[in-house]
């Protein structure tokens, strides 16, 4: 047999689209395979779409400051689901591994971690929009209100959510590979403590002062705040969206690192073989 | 120039205070096929699991293909390939999905030829299409094992291969891997409670107890050292304690 010659591959900075496509074609795969699963992403968004619709419909009708931003509420729960479902994206797609015992298959192969945590931010993008562009055209007839009609500002709003989101699945994600199967309820569980700081109901100003700055260090607490200055006044506040997208990196650079980590702690205890149902 | 595919040296993993596995040496030369034996418990998955570097050991080094597996697994994980009744496959996924998704992740050239070679040799062409998880027990080691072989790996890790097949198929099993290792001059590193079957693939076996090596050389050697006529009653001399007059054991 040849010889070994050193390669670009052994460097940690080694990055292959090819396995991360391979991964993303893996969740495809599953999706493909269960209509259920494919409207189940999207029943939940529609749902709450329509409880909302209506009681945004009932407060345009009964108070003027609904009645100067219609539809704010629609938006509001909209883009909660964007951050929503990409947190769950992440987190249901690291649990499907550890259900089906495939991680000793993965990290046997040439995969590296952080080319499957890029992976799981991919296939979260896929879930999120499958789930909310319907619930978001449905709006259109139902409540003759269209939330792409906030044309730039929409994207990057939803950018920022989905990476947010994505940004706690992964650390969450490392949590549950650090505490095992046991701590799973956390995938569905972290993100809703970050939704009362995050005023996607209401405005910051609302929170007692003390809670005020802590809103603040998150990322969606900017974009809410921007969402509705977008669809009550018509502008974008570029100051909320350099907040939200600096204080994003960061948490994306949190959530990757403690995914990182509880994977070195898992390989230290030997987890990778032994976790499953 | 034959050269050596695993070489362990001092090997050592603890897990809190136990030891699993206590300075563990030994080497497998390139197109062998080495045997692991030993009861349950006696770490013969934990040295796998730390050959494929799933398991950072405590200390010890530890090279495969000539390589670093410690510091520099990434180049050697492309050439190596595994087999495991510890690990599955996804169960929703049909198995030729499974498959064209490591083909992918081993970097397998021609991922859909690679297949069907492989589902002809196996013969599992009729479970291509089904979902892994309705497969038998011995449907999915079949699967596992063609999944093991997409990268016509020099190194195959095989732990149990065929411990969930009949005899008629764990027979068959072991004549394609005896090719493949022939044909690709693969080394094979083959953890087992079946004796029958080390005895017939293996040129070296390594006998654990308790995380440590109390004895190997070939077959056919430690017969004749035990004073045995198989291999399955050497094994029951070495996990009973049984002292066998003029049989050494390796001392660590």
């Amino acid at each position: 047999m040849q010889a070994i010659k050193p390669s670009h591959a052994d460097r940690g900075y080694y990055f292959s689209p090819r396995r991360v496509g391979a991964m993303v074609l893996r969740y495809f795969y599953l999706l493909r395979g269960s209509l259920p699963r494919i409207i189940e992403l999207s029943y939940w968004p529609t749902m709450q779409m329509l409880i909302w619709g209506f009681m945004s419909q009932f407060l345009y009708e009964h108070s003027e400051w609904f009645f100067r931003a219609g539809g704010i509420l629609i938006a509001a729960v909209l883009l909660w689901d964007v951050m929503f479902r990409s947190n769950i994206g992440v987190s249901i797609s690291f649990l499907e591994e550890m259900w089906s015992r495939n991680l000793g298959q993965l990290f046997a192969s040439p995969l590296r971690p952080y080319e499957w945590a890029c992976a799981l931010l991919m296939i979260s993008g896929i879930r999120t929009l499958i789930g909310v562009v319907p619930a978001a055209l449905l709006a259109i007839p139902l409540y003759h209100y269209s939330i792409f009609e906030m044309g730039l500002p929409l994207i990057a709003f939803f950018m920022n959510l989905l990476i947010f989101g994505a940004a706690v699945g992964l650390a969450v994600s490392g949590l549950v590979l650090r505490c095992g199967l046991g701590a799973e309820s956390l995938a569905w569980a972290v993100i809703f403590a970050v939704a009362p700081l995050s005023g996607i109901y209401y405005p910051i100003s609302t929170l007692p002062d003390w809670l005020q700055p802590i809103a603040y260090s998150l990322p969606s607490a900017h974009v809410f705040e921007g969402m509705r200055a977008a669809a009550r006044d018509g502008v974008f506040l570029f100051d909320r969206f350099v907040w939200s997208v600096s204080l994003n990196m960061g948490y994306l650079a949190l959530g990757m690192a403690a995914f990182l980590w509880a994977f070195r702690v898992a390989r230290h205890r030997g987890q990778l073989l032994q976790m499953g149902e | 120039m034959v050269e050596i595919a695993i070489k362990v040296e001092n090997l050592t993993k603890k897990f809190g205070d136990v030891v699993a596995i206590k300075s563990l040496s030994f080497d497998a030369r390139e197109g062998e096929i080495v045997g692991l034996l030993g009861g349950n418990g006696a770490g013969k998955t934990t040295t796998i699991s730390m050959i494929l570097g799933l398991l950072i050991p405590t200390s010890g080094t530890l090279e495969v293909l000539g390589t670093d597996m410690l510091r520099h697994r990434y180049r050697v994980l492309p050439r190596i390939n595994f087999s495991s009744p510890y690990v599955d496959l996804p169960k929703r996924l049909t198995s030729r999905e499974n498959l064209m998704v490591y083909a992918k992740l081993y970097g397998v050239a021609s991922p859909q030829d690679r297949l069907s070679e492989l589902a002809a040799g196996l013969a599992i062409d009729e479970l291509l299409n089904r979902p892994f998880g309705e497969l038998s027990s011995g449907q999915k080691t079949r699967v596992s094992l063609a999944k093991s072989l997409l990268n016509e790996p020099e190194l195959l890790l095989l732990d149990e291969p065929t411990a969930s097949l009949d005899p008629d198929t764990a027979d068959w099993v072991r004549t394609y891997l005896k090719d493949f290792q022939k044909k690709r001059g693969a080394t094979i590193l083959l953890a087992s409670h079946n004796m029958a079957e080390v005895e017939r693939l293996c040129d070296h076996v390594v006998m654990m107890k308790r995380g440590r090596i109390v004895d190997r050389a070939s077959p056919a050697v430690l017969l004749e050292k035990y004073g045995r006529a198989t291999l399955e009653e050497v094994f029951l001399d070495i996990v009973r304690d049984r002292s066998i007059p003029g049989a050494q054991q390796v001392a660590h």
